[in-house]
Protein backbone atom coordinates (compact mmCIF):
# COMPACT_ATOMS: atom_id res chain seq x y z
CA UNK A 1 0.00 0.00 0.00
CA UNK A 2 1.28 3.43 -0.86
CA UNK A 3 1.84 5.74 2.05
CA UNK A 4 0.00 9.05 1.77
CA UNK A 5 0.97 12.40 3.20
CA UNK A 6 -2.08 14.61 3.65
CA UNK A 7 -1.88 18.37 3.83
CA UNK A 8 -4.44 19.16 6.51
CA UNK A 9 -3.85 22.87 6.24
CA UNK A 10 -1.57 24.48 3.64
CA UNK A 11 0.34 27.70 4.11
CA UNK A 12 0.07 30.20 1.24
CA UNK A 13 3.12 29.12 -0.74
CA UNK A 14 3.92 25.43 -0.61
CA UNK A 15 5.23 23.68 -3.72
CA UNK A 16 6.83 20.39 -4.58
CA UNK A 17 10.46 20.87 -5.58
CA UNK A 18 13.48 18.83 -6.50
CA UNK A 19 16.73 19.69 -8.21
CA UNK A 20 14.89 20.92 -11.29
CA UNK A 21 14.25 20.09 -14.90
CA UNK A 22 17.35 20.11 -17.11
CA UNK A 23 17.42 19.93 -20.87
CA UNK A 24 14.81 22.47 -22.00
CA UNK A 25 16.71 25.76 -22.13
CA UNK A 26 16.49 26.02 -25.91
CA UNK A 27 12.72 25.63 -25.62
CA UNK A 28 12.38 28.51 -23.19
CA UNK A 29 12.10 26.53 -19.95
CA UNK A 30 14.62 27.12 -17.13
CA UNK A 31 15.79 24.27 -14.91
CA UNK A 32 14.41 25.84 -11.72
CA UNK A 33 14.03 23.50 -8.73
CA UNK A 34 14.43 24.24 -5.02
CA UNK A 35 15.42 27.81 -4.16
CA UNK A 36 17.94 26.53 -1.57
CA UNK A 37 19.75 23.50 -2.93
CA UNK A 38 21.96 23.27 0.17
CA UNK A 39 18.80 22.55 2.18
CA UNK A 40 17.88 19.80 -0.29
CA UNK A 41 21.26 18.15 0.25
CA UNK A 42 21.00 18.54 4.03
CA UNK A 43 17.60 16.82 4.06
CA UNK A 44 18.92 14.01 1.88
CA UNK A 45 21.91 13.54 4.21
CA UNK A 46 19.68 13.53 7.32
CA UNK A 47 17.44 10.84 5.87
CA UNK A 48 20.29 8.96 4.17
CA UNK A 49 18.70 9.18 0.73
CA UNK A 50 19.24 10.69 -2.73
CA UNK A 51 19.16 14.49 -3.14
CA UNK A 52 17.10 13.90 -6.30
CA UNK A 53 13.99 12.96 -4.30
CA UNK A 54 11.16 15.50 -4.26
CA UNK A 55 10.51 17.63 -1.18
CA UNK A 56 7.99 20.27 -0.07
CA UNK A 57 9.29 23.84 -0.23
CA UNK A 58 7.56 26.21 2.18
CA UNK A 59 7.89 29.94 1.63
CA UNK A 60 7.62 31.98 4.83
CA UNK A 61 5.34 29.56 6.63
CA UNK A 62 4.52 25.87 6.57
CA UNK A 63 1.23 24.11 7.30
CA UNK A 64 -0.20 21.04 9.03
CA UNK A 65 0.57 17.57 7.73
CA UNK A 66 -0.37 14.01 8.65
CA UNK A 67 0.47 10.58 7.25
CA UNK A 68 -1.33 7.22 7.25
CA UNK A 69 1.78 5.23 8.21
CA UNK A 70 5.06 5.80 10.05
CA UNK A 71 7.13 8.19 7.99
CA UNK A 72 10.51 9.76 8.58
CA UNK A 73 10.71 13.48 8.10
CA UNK A 74 13.44 16.07 8.12
CA UNK A 75 13.16 19.85 8.33
CA UNK A 76 15.85 22.01 6.75
CA UNK A 77 16.24 25.55 5.41
CA UNK A 78 14.54 28.46 7.17
CA UNK A 79 13.95 27.97 10.90
CA UNK A 80 10.24 27.39 11.34
CA UNK A 81 8.59 26.57 14.63
CA UNK A 82 7.44 22.97 14.37
CA UNK A 83 5.55 20.52 16.54
CA UNK A 84 4.37 16.91 16.37
CA UNK A 85 1.08 16.59 18.27
CA UNK A 86 1.99 19.72 20.17
CA UNK A 87 5.54 18.71 21.11
CA UNK A 88 8.24 20.97 19.76
CA UNK A 89 10.70 19.40 17.35
CA UNK A 90 13.97 20.97 16.27
CA UNK A 91 14.97 21.98 12.77
CA UNK A 92 17.88 20.75 10.67
CA UNK A 93 17.07 17.32 12.03
CA UNK A 94 15.16 14.14 11.25
CA UNK A 95 12.17 12.84 13.21
CA UNK A 96 9.62 10.05 13.16
CA UNK A 97 6.04 11.06 12.35
CA UNK A 98 3.71 8.28 13.55
CA UNK A 99 0.49 7.58 11.62
CA UNK A 100 -2.24 10.09 12.41
CA UNK A 101 0.10 12.40 14.34
CA UNK A 102 -0.13 16.07 13.37
CA UNK A 103 3.00 17.79 12.15
CA UNK A 104 2.49 21.54 12.39
CA UNK A 105 5.03 23.88 10.84
CA UNK A 106 4.64 27.60 11.56
CA UNK A 107 6.23 30.82 10.38
CA UNK A 108 9.90 31.30 9.63
CA UNK A 109 11.93 32.90 12.39
CA UNK A 110 15.12 33.00 10.33
CA UNK A 111 15.37 32.54 6.58
CA UNK A 112 12.65 32.41 3.94
CA UNK A 113 12.43 28.91 2.43
CA UNK A 114 11.84 25.92 4.72
CA UNK A 115 11.89 22.34 3.46
CA UNK A 116 9.95 19.28 4.54
CA UNK A 117 11.69 16.09 3.45
CA UNK A 118 9.99 12.69 3.61
CA UNK A 119 11.77 9.35 3.81
CA UNK A 120 11.40 7.82 0.34
CA UNK A 121 10.50 11.18 -1.19
CA UNK A 122 7.25 12.63 -2.54
CA UNK A 123 6.19 10.40 -5.43
CA UNK A 124 3.94 12.57 -7.57
CA UNK A 125 4.04 12.10 -11.36
CA UNK A 126 7.04 13.72 -12.96
CA UNK A 127 6.48 16.08 -15.91
CA UNK A 128 9.27 16.65 -18.45
CA UNK A 129 11.68 14.76 -16.25
CA UNK A 130 11.09 16.37 -12.86
CA UNK A 131 8.50 16.70 -10.11
CA UNK A 132 9.38 20.32 -9.32
CA UNK A 133 6.64 22.91 -9.74
CA UNK A 134 7.62 25.75 -12.07
CA UNK A 135 4.70 28.08 -11.49
CA UNK A 136 5.84 30.82 -13.88
CA UNK A 137 5.94 28.23 -16.69
CA UNK A 138 2.55 26.82 -15.73
CA UNK A 139 3.96 23.51 -14.45
CA UNK A 140 2.41 22.31 -11.20
CA UNK A 141 0.41 24.36 -8.72
CA UNK A 142 0.78 25.57 -5.17
CA UNK A 143 -0.25 22.81 -2.74
CA UNK A 144 -3.68 23.22 -1.13
CA UNK A 145 -5.34 22.08 2.07
CA UNK A 146 -6.71 18.59 1.50
CA UNK A 147 -4.07 17.57 -1.06
CA UNK A 148 -2.95 13.98 -0.65
CA UNK A 149 0.58 13.21 -1.81
CA UNK A 150 1.95 9.72 -2.47
CA UNK A 151 5.18 8.86 -0.65
CA UNK A 152 7.63 6.37 -2.18
CA UNK A 153 8.80 3.38 -0.09
CA UNK A 154 11.42 4.42 2.46
CA UNK A 155 14.52 2.23 2.69
CA UNK A 156 16.00 4.13 5.65
CA UNK A 157 15.37 3.71 9.37
CA UNK A 158 17.33 6.30 11.33
CA UNK A 159 15.65 9.36 12.87
CA UNK A 160 16.67 11.75 15.61
CA UNK A 161 19.72 12.95 13.69
CA UNK A 162 20.82 16.53 13.22
CA UNK A 163 23.16 18.72 11.19
CA UNK A 164 24.81 21.97 12.29
CA UNK A 165 23.16 25.09 10.93
CA UNK A 166 25.23 27.45 8.80
CA UNK A 167 25.01 31.24 8.41
CA UNK A 168 23.31 31.48 5.01
CA UNK A 169 20.09 32.83 6.59
CA UNK A 170 21.58 36.11 7.75
CA UNK A 171 22.52 37.91 4.52
CA UNK A 172 26.09 39.20 4.41
CA UNK A 173 28.58 39.11 1.57
CA UNK A 174 27.55 37.52 -1.70
CA UNK A 175 30.30 36.68 -4.19
CA UNK A 176 29.91 37.59 -7.85
CA UNK A 177 31.85 36.85 -11.05
CA UNK A 178 31.93 39.15 -14.06
CA UNK A 179 29.39 38.26 -16.70
CA UNK A 180 28.52 39.11 -20.31
CA UNK A 181 27.73 42.76 -19.76
CA UNK A 182 29.85 43.63 -16.73
CA UNK A 183 32.13 45.76 -18.93
CA UNK A 184 29.14 47.89 -19.95
CA UNK A 185 29.30 49.32 -16.42
CA UNK A 186 32.15 51.74 -15.78
CA UNK A 187 34.76 50.90 -13.15
CA UNK A 188 33.29 53.67 -10.96
CA UNK A 189 29.82 52.19 -11.29
CA UNK A 190 31.11 48.72 -10.39
CA UNK A 191 32.98 50.12 -7.37
CA UNK A 192 29.84 51.88 -6.22
CA UNK A 193 27.94 48.61 -6.65
CA UNK A 194 30.35 46.66 -4.43
CA UNK A 195 30.59 49.39 -1.79
CA UNK A 196 26.81 49.79 -1.48
CA UNK A 197 24.94 48.06 1.30
CA UNK A 198 21.73 46.56 -0.08
CA UNK A 199 18.67 45.28 1.70
CA UNK A 200 16.57 42.50 0.29
CA UNK A 201 13.35 44.08 -0.99
CA UNK A 202 10.05 42.49 0.08
CA UNK A 203 9.40 42.02 -3.65
CA UNK A 204 11.17 38.72 -4.04
CA UNK A 205 10.13 35.31 -5.24
CA UNK A 206 11.42 32.21 -6.96
CA UNK A 207 11.99 34.20 -10.16
CA UNK A 208 14.11 36.97 -8.71
CA UNK A 209 15.10 39.00 -5.67
CA UNK A 210 15.15 42.77 -5.86
CA UNK A 211 17.78 44.67 -3.87
CA UNK A 212 17.07 48.08 -2.32
CA UNK A 213 19.60 50.76 -1.55
CA UNK A 214 19.82 54.46 -0.76
CA UNK A 215 21.20 56.69 -3.48
CA UNK A 216 21.21 56.70 -7.26
CA UNK A 217 20.43 53.68 -9.38
CA UNK A 218 23.07 51.82 -11.37
CA UNK A 219 23.38 52.32 -15.11
CA UNK A 220 25.06 50.52 -17.99
CA UNK A 221 26.30 52.31 -21.08
CA UNK A 222 23.78 51.69 -23.84
CA UNK A 223 21.73 49.73 -21.33
CA UNK A 224 18.45 50.14 -23.15
CA UNK A 225 19.74 48.89 -26.50
CA UNK A 226 21.07 45.55 -25.26
CA UNK A 227 19.61 42.58 -27.12
CA UNK A 228 17.75 39.99 -25.11
CA UNK A 229 20.32 37.41 -24.03
CA UNK A 230 20.51 34.09 -22.14
CA UNK A 231 19.95 34.21 -18.35
CA UNK A 232 21.67 31.90 -15.88
CA UNK A 233 20.61 31.66 -12.22
CA UNK A 234 22.41 34.29 -10.17
CA UNK A 235 22.61 36.87 -12.94
CA UNK A 236 22.20 40.34 -11.45
CA UNK A 237 20.20 42.40 -13.90
CA UNK A 238 19.86 46.13 -13.53
CA UNK A 239 16.25 47.00 -14.29
CA UNK A 240 14.98 50.26 -15.77
CA UNK A 241 14.93 52.11 -12.43
CA UNK A 242 18.57 51.19 -11.70
CA UNK A 243 17.84 48.59 -8.98
CA UNK A 244 19.73 45.28 -9.02
CA UNK A 245 17.59 42.17 -9.35
CA UNK A 246 19.19 38.79 -8.66
CA UNK A 247 17.60 36.27 -11.02
CA UNK A 248 16.71 32.98 -9.35
CA UNK A 249 16.01 29.51 -10.70
CA UNK A 250 12.48 30.15 -11.91
CA UNK A 251 13.40 33.15 -14.06
CA UNK A 252 12.87 33.36 -17.80
CA UNK A 253 15.52 31.84 -20.08
CA UNK A 254 16.38 35.18 -21.68
CA UNK A 255 16.22 38.83 -20.69
CA UNK A 256 17.02 42.22 -22.10
CA UNK A 257 18.31 44.09 -19.05
CA UNK A 258 22.09 44.44 -18.64
CA UNK A 259 23.74 42.07 -16.16
CA UNK A 260 26.37 43.60 -13.87
CA UNK A 261 27.59 40.17 -12.73
CA UNK A 262 26.54 36.68 -11.69
CA UNK A 263 26.24 35.41 -8.10
CA UNK A 264 28.28 32.22 -7.74
CA UNK A 265 26.09 29.13 -7.24
CA UNK A 266 27.13 28.49 -3.61
CA UNK A 267 25.99 31.99 -2.57
CA UNK A 268 22.57 31.81 -4.24
CA UNK A 269 20.93 30.15 -1.20
CA UNK A 270 22.18 33.14 0.83
CA UNK A 271 20.28 35.48 -1.50
CA UNK A 272 17.20 33.25 -1.52
CA UNK A 273 17.08 32.82 2.26
CA UNK A 274 17.70 36.45 3.30
CA UNK A 275 14.42 37.70 4.77
CA UNK A 276 13.09 41.11 3.61
CA UNK A 277 15.28 43.92 4.91
CA UNK A 278 18.37 41.74 5.49
CA UNK A 279 21.64 43.48 4.61
CA UNK A 280 23.55 42.17 1.62
CA UNK A 281 26.73 43.36 -0.08
CA UNK A 282 28.29 42.08 -3.29
CA UNK A 283 31.97 41.30 -3.85
CA UNK A 284 33.59 40.51 -7.21
CA UNK A 285 35.86 37.48 -7.29
CA UNK A 286 37.87 36.22 -10.27
CA UNK A 287 36.77 33.18 -12.22
CA UNK A 288 39.64 31.18 -10.67
CA UNK A 289 38.65 32.22 -7.15
CA UNK A 290 35.04 31.33 -7.90
CA UNK A 291 36.03 27.91 -9.20
CA UNK A 292 38.04 27.30 -6.04
CA UNK A 293 35.17 28.40 -3.79
CA UNK A 294 32.72 26.23 -5.67
CA UNK A 295 35.02 23.19 -5.64
CA UNK A 296 35.32 23.49 -1.86
CA UNK A 297 31.55 23.88 -1.54
CA UNK A 298 30.89 20.72 -3.53
CA UNK A 299 33.34 18.88 -1.28
CA UNK A 300 31.49 20.20 1.78
CA UNK A 301 28.16 19.02 0.36
CA UNK A 302 29.60 15.56 -0.24
CA UNK A 303 30.81 15.45 3.34
CA UNK A 304 27.44 16.42 4.88
CA UNK A 305 26.66 12.84 5.97
CA UNK A 306 29.84 12.92 8.09
CA UNK A 307 28.56 16.01 9.93
CA UNK A 308 25.46 14.25 11.24
CA UNK A 309 25.15 13.69 14.98
CA UNK A 310 22.45 12.16 17.14
CA UNK A 311 19.99 14.61 18.63
CA UNK A 312 20.36 14.90 22.38
CA UNK A 313 17.11 15.78 24.03
CA UNK A 314 17.16 18.10 27.00
CA UNK A 315 15.16 16.29 29.69
CA UNK A 316 13.73 19.60 30.85
CA UNK A 317 11.95 19.91 27.50
CA UNK A 318 10.40 16.47 27.67
CA UNK A 319 6.94 17.07 29.05
CA UNK A 320 6.11 13.38 29.23
CA UNK A 321 9.30 12.54 31.08
CA UNK A 322 7.42 10.31 33.47
CA UNK A 323 6.39 8.00 30.69
CA UNK A 324 10.02 7.19 29.95
CA UNK A 325 11.62 4.14 31.55
CA UNK A 326 14.69 5.93 32.84
CA UNK A 327 16.13 3.62 35.45
CA UNK A 328 15.77 0.20 33.91
CA UNK A 329 18.81 -1.88 34.76
CA UNK A 330 20.19 0.67 37.20
CA UNK A 331 19.67 -0.64 40.66
CA UNK A 332 21.86 0.07 43.62
CA UNK A 333 21.22 -0.71 47.21
CA UNK A 334 23.45 2.07 48.47
CA UNK A 335 23.06 5.03 46.11
CA UNK A 336 20.51 7.59 46.98
CA UNK A 337 18.67 8.07 43.69
CA UNK A 338 17.50 11.55 44.69
CA UNK A 339 21.02 12.91 44.82
CA UNK A 340 21.32 12.60 41.07
CA UNK A 341 20.14 15.50 39.12
CA UNK A 342 20.04 13.87 35.71
CA UNK B 1 40.31 41.68 -36.10
CA UNK B 2 36.53 41.72 -35.92
CA UNK B 3 34.91 41.90 -32.50
CA UNK B 4 32.65 39.00 -33.50
CA UNK B 5 32.25 36.12 -33.06
CA UNK B 6 32.93 36.85 -29.39
CA UNK B 7 33.33 34.14 -26.73
CA UNK B 8 32.45 34.91 -23.09
CA UNK B 9 31.85 32.96 -19.92
CA UNK B 10 28.39 33.15 -18.34
CA UNK B 11 28.65 32.76 -14.58
CA UNK B 12 30.16 29.39 -13.76
CA UNK B 13 27.59 27.56 -15.84
CA UNK B 14 28.28 28.26 -19.46
CA UNK B 15 29.90 29.87 -22.46
CA UNK B 16 28.27 32.31 -24.87
CA UNK B 17 29.33 32.74 -28.48
CA UNK B 18 27.89 36.02 -29.83
CA UNK B 19 27.82 36.72 -33.56
CA UNK B 20 26.71 40.36 -33.38
CA UNK B 21 25.35 42.97 -30.98
CA UNK B 22 22.28 43.81 -33.06
CA UNK B 23 19.67 41.56 -34.65
CA UNK B 24 20.34 40.57 -38.25
CA UNK B 25 19.41 37.61 -40.40
CA UNK B 26 23.05 36.47 -40.96
CA UNK B 27 23.88 36.66 -37.24
CA UNK B 28 20.76 34.66 -36.33
CA UNK B 29 21.66 32.14 -39.03
CA UNK B 30 25.17 31.89 -37.58
CA UNK B 31 23.82 31.26 -34.06
CA UNK B 32 21.45 28.53 -35.25
CA UNK B 33 24.05 26.84 -37.46
CA UNK B 34 26.80 27.01 -34.87
CA UNK B 35 24.51 25.47 -32.25
CA UNK B 36 23.71 22.61 -34.65
CA UNK B 37 27.45 22.09 -35.21
CA UNK B 38 28.14 21.98 -31.47
CA UNK B 39 25.26 19.55 -31.00
CA UNK B 40 26.60 17.24 -33.67
CA UNK B 41 30.14 17.47 -32.23
CA UNK B 42 28.56 15.92 -29.13
CA UNK B 43 31.22 17.13 -26.67
CA UNK B 44 30.96 15.45 -23.30
CA UNK B 45 31.64 18.80 -21.56
CA UNK B 46 28.46 20.38 -22.98
CA UNK B 47 25.29 19.39 -21.14
CA UNK B 48 22.86 21.59 -23.03
CA UNK B 49 22.81 24.20 -25.82
CA UNK B 50 20.45 27.00 -26.77
CA UNK B 51 20.33 30.09 -28.95
CA UNK B 52 19.24 33.63 -28.35
CA UNK B 53 18.71 36.06 -31.26
CA UNK B 54 22.35 36.32 -32.36
CA UNK B 55 24.29 33.99 -30.06
CA UNK B 56 24.78 30.36 -29.12
CA UNK B 57 24.90 29.29 -25.47
CA UNK B 58 26.67 26.16 -24.25
CA UNK B 59 25.96 24.94 -20.75
CA UNK B 60 29.32 23.81 -19.40
CA UNK B 61 30.26 23.25 -15.76
CA UNK B 62 33.22 25.62 -15.57
CA UNK B 63 33.99 24.35 -12.07
CA UNK B 64 35.11 21.00 -13.43
CA UNK B 65 35.77 21.62 -17.15
CA UNK B 66 38.96 23.52 -18.01
CA UNK B 67 37.98 26.74 -19.79
CA UNK B 68 41.06 26.84 -22.01
CA UNK B 69 40.29 23.45 -23.44
CA UNK B 70 36.76 24.62 -24.31
CA UNK B 71 38.06 27.85 -25.86
CA UNK B 72 40.42 25.88 -28.11
CA UNK B 73 37.62 23.60 -29.24
CA UNK B 74 35.30 26.55 -29.90
CA UNK B 75 37.89 28.58 -31.80
CA UNK B 76 38.75 25.55 -33.93
CA UNK B 77 35.10 24.95 -34.73
CA UNK B 78 34.47 28.65 -35.45
CA UNK B 79 37.38 28.63 -37.92
CA UNK B 80 35.95 25.81 -40.01
CA UNK B 81 33.57 28.05 -41.98
CA UNK B 82 31.80 31.39 -42.38
CA UNK B 83 28.87 30.90 -40.02
CA UNK B 84 27.06 34.04 -41.24
CA UNK B 85 26.42 32.43 -44.63
CA UNK B 86 26.10 28.85 -43.35
CA UNK B 87 23.13 26.83 -44.56
CA UNK B 88 20.48 26.57 -41.87
CA UNK B 89 20.26 23.22 -40.05
CA UNK B 90 18.29 20.52 -41.90
CA UNK B 91 15.21 18.79 -40.58
CA UNK B 92 13.47 22.01 -39.66
CA UNK B 93 9.68 22.28 -39.93
CA UNK B 94 7.57 24.71 -41.96
CA UNK B 95 4.32 25.48 -40.15
CA UNK B 96 1.08 26.91 -41.56
CA UNK B 97 -0.88 28.25 -38.62
CA UNK B 98 -4.43 29.45 -39.33
CA UNK B 99 -4.93 32.95 -37.96
CA UNK B 100 -7.88 35.31 -37.51
CA UNK B 101 -6.61 38.83 -38.17
CA UNK B 102 -8.37 41.73 -36.48
CA UNK B 103 -11.95 41.46 -35.22
CA UNK B 104 -12.64 41.64 -31.50
CA UNK B 105 -10.27 38.67 -31.12
CA UNK B 106 -7.23 40.77 -32.12
CA UNK B 107 -8.23 44.40 -31.70
CA UNK B 108 -4.96 46.11 -32.66
CA UNK B 109 -4.67 45.03 -36.30
CA UNK B 110 -5.85 48.39 -37.68
CA UNK B 111 -3.54 50.38 -35.43
CA UNK B 112 -0.54 48.20 -36.37
CA UNK B 113 -1.44 48.32 -40.07
CA UNK B 114 -1.52 52.11 -39.97
CA UNK B 115 1.94 52.20 -38.36
CA UNK B 116 3.15 49.87 -41.13
CA UNK B 117 1.67 52.25 -43.73
CA UNK B 118 -1.01 49.86 -44.95
CA UNK B 119 -4.79 49.63 -44.89
CA UNK B 120 -6.08 46.65 -42.88
CA UNK B 121 -6.81 44.45 -45.91
CA UNK B 122 -3.37 45.04 -47.39
CA UNK B 123 -1.82 44.34 -43.98
CA UNK B 124 -3.69 41.02 -43.70
CA UNK B 125 -2.59 40.10 -47.23
CA UNK B 126 1.04 40.94 -46.47
CA UNK B 127 1.07 39.11 -43.11
CA UNK B 128 -0.67 36.05 -44.62
CA UNK B 129 2.01 35.88 -47.31
CA UNK B 130 4.98 36.45 -45.02
CA UNK B 131 7.19 33.55 -44.12
CA UNK B 132 9.13 34.04 -40.89
CA UNK B 133 11.69 31.99 -38.97
CA UNK B 134 11.81 31.17 -35.26
CA UNK B 135 14.72 33.45 -34.34
CA UNK B 136 14.74 32.30 -30.73
CA UNK B 137 12.47 30.83 -28.09
CA UNK B 138 12.20 32.44 -24.70
CA UNK B 139 10.34 34.55 -22.16
CA UNK B 140 7.86 31.69 -21.64
CA UNK B 141 8.21 27.99 -22.43
CA UNK B 142 7.97 27.33 -26.15
CA UNK B 143 7.27 30.97 -26.97
CA UNK B 144 8.76 31.89 -30.36
CA UNK B 145 10.24 35.20 -31.51
CA UNK B 146 9.84 35.15 -35.29
CA UNK B 147 11.16 37.31 -38.08
CA UNK B 148 11.95 39.22 -39.94
CA UNK B 149 8.89 40.85 -41.46
CA UNK B 150 9.27 43.40 -44.32
CA UNK B 151 10.86 46.70 -43.26
CA UNK B 152 7.57 48.58 -42.99
CA UNK B 153 6.80 46.39 -39.95
CA UNK B 154 9.65 47.94 -37.99
CA UNK B 155 7.04 49.45 -35.67
CA UNK B 156 7.88 50.36 -32.06
CA UNK B 157 6.45 48.77 -28.96
CA UNK B 158 3.58 50.67 -27.35
CA UNK B 159 4.41 53.14 -24.60
CA UNK B 160 1.83 51.56 -22.30
CA UNK B 161 1.39 47.84 -21.78
CA UNK B 162 -1.75 46.03 -22.87
CA UNK B 163 -2.97 44.49 -19.61
CA UNK B 164 -3.34 41.01 -20.98
CA UNK B 165 -3.46 39.27 -24.33
CA UNK B 166 -4.55 35.61 -24.40
CA UNK B 167 -2.53 32.47 -25.11
CA UNK B 168 -2.28 31.94 -28.86
CA UNK B 169 -2.23 35.68 -29.57
CA UNK B 170 -0.14 36.77 -32.57
CA UNK B 171 1.55 40.05 -31.71
CA UNK B 172 3.92 42.32 -33.62
CA UNK B 173 6.73 44.89 -33.10
CA UNK B 174 10.23 45.64 -34.49
CA UNK B 175 9.76 43.38 -37.59
CA UNK B 176 9.06 40.39 -35.34
CA UNK B 177 6.05 38.28 -34.45
CA UNK B 178 5.36 36.31 -31.25
CA UNK B 179 2.73 33.67 -30.51
CA UNK B 180 2.01 33.92 -26.81
CA UNK B 181 2.36 30.77 -24.70
CA UNK B 182 0.31 32.09 -21.79
CA UNK B 183 -1.95 35.08 -21.26
CA UNK B 184 0.38 37.94 -20.40
CA UNK B 185 0.75 41.72 -20.44
CA UNK B 186 2.69 43.07 -23.43
CA UNK B 187 3.90 46.19 -25.17
CA UNK B 188 3.55 44.52 -28.59
CA UNK B 189 0.36 44.93 -30.64
CA UNK B 190 -2.20 42.15 -30.82
CA UNK B 191 -2.98 41.67 -34.54
CA UNK B 192 -4.08 38.06 -34.85
CA UNK B 193 -5.43 35.15 -32.85
CA UNK B 194 -4.52 31.50 -33.30
CA UNK B 195 -5.65 28.32 -31.55
CA UNK B 196 -2.06 27.08 -31.62
CA UNK B 197 -0.53 25.95 -28.33
CA UNK B 198 3.23 26.48 -28.20
CA UNK B 199 3.62 24.50 -24.95
CA UNK B 200 1.77 21.24 -24.26
CA UNK B 201 3.54 19.86 -21.17
CA UNK B 202 1.63 16.60 -20.98
CA UNK B 203 1.90 15.64 -24.64
CA UNK B 204 4.53 13.53 -26.42
CA UNK B 205 5.85 16.68 -28.03
CA UNK B 206 5.66 19.28 -25.26
CA UNK B 207 7.26 22.08 -27.25
CA UNK B 208 5.71 22.59 -30.65
CA UNK B 209 8.40 24.77 -32.22
CA UNK B 210 12.19 24.67 -32.43
CA UNK B 211 14.56 27.54 -33.17
CA UNK B 212 15.04 27.72 -36.95
CA UNK B 213 11.53 26.45 -37.81
CA UNK B 214 9.68 28.57 -40.37
CA UNK B 215 6.08 29.74 -40.18
CA UNK B 216 3.26 31.20 -42.24
CA UNK B 217 0.04 32.61 -40.81
CA UNK B 218 -2.70 32.19 -43.44
CA UNK B 219 -5.82 34.26 -42.78
CA UNK B 220 -8.99 32.40 -41.81
CA UNK B 221 -12.49 33.61 -40.97
CA UNK B 222 -13.96 33.81 -37.52
CA UNK B 223 -16.24 30.84 -38.24
CA UNK B 224 -13.32 28.71 -39.41
CA UNK B 225 -11.52 29.63 -36.21
CA UNK B 226 -14.57 28.65 -34.12
CA UNK B 227 -14.67 25.28 -35.89
CA UNK B 228 -11.01 24.67 -35.09
CA UNK B 229 -11.60 25.59 -31.45
CA UNK B 230 -14.56 23.22 -31.25
CA UNK B 231 -12.83 20.24 -32.89
CA UNK B 232 -9.13 20.48 -32.07
CA UNK B 233 -8.06 18.42 -29.08
CA UNK B 234 -4.35 18.33 -29.86
CA UNK B 235 -3.56 22.00 -29.34
CA UNK B 236 -2.22 22.23 -32.90
CA UNK B 237 -4.94 24.76 -33.70
CA UNK B 238 -5.37 23.44 -37.25
CA UNK B 239 -1.69 23.87 -38.08
CA UNK B 240 -0.20 21.92 -40.97
CA UNK B 241 3.47 21.06 -41.21
CA UNK B 242 6.05 20.07 -43.81
CA UNK B 243 9.69 19.16 -43.32
CA UNK B 244 12.21 21.60 -44.79
CA UNK B 245 15.14 19.91 -46.46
Amino acid sequence: MTTTLTIVQAGPALTIQDRGRAGWLAQGLTKSGAADLVAVHEGAALLGQSPDLAVIEMTGTGGTFTADADIRIALTGASMTATIDGETIVGNASHLLPPGAKLTIGGATSGTYGYLHIGGGIATESVLGARASHLSAGLGTALKSGDRLPVAPDKGRATGMQLPRDTRFDGGTVRVVASMQTDRFTADERDRFTSTQFARDPRANRMGVRMDHDGAGFYAEGGLTILSEVIVPGDIQITGDGAPFVLMGESQTTGGYPRIGTVIPRDLPRVAQAPAGTKITFEFVTLDQAIQLETQHRRDIKELPGQITALVRDPASINNLLSYQLVGGVISATDNPFEKDT
Amino acid sequence: MSAFPKIQTVGLTGILISFADTMSEPANRAALSFRAAVDSADWAQVSETSTSLVSTFLQVDLVTQPLNDMLTRLNDLLATQDWYTAPLPSGRTLWHIPTVYGTDLAPQLEEAAELAGLDPDAAIAELSRARVRVLTIGFAPGQPYMGELPKNWDIPRQQALTKSVPAGALIVAIRQLIIFTNASPTGWRHIGQTAFKTFRPLSDRPFSLSPGDELCFPSISRSEYDTILATDESGAGGAETEVLS
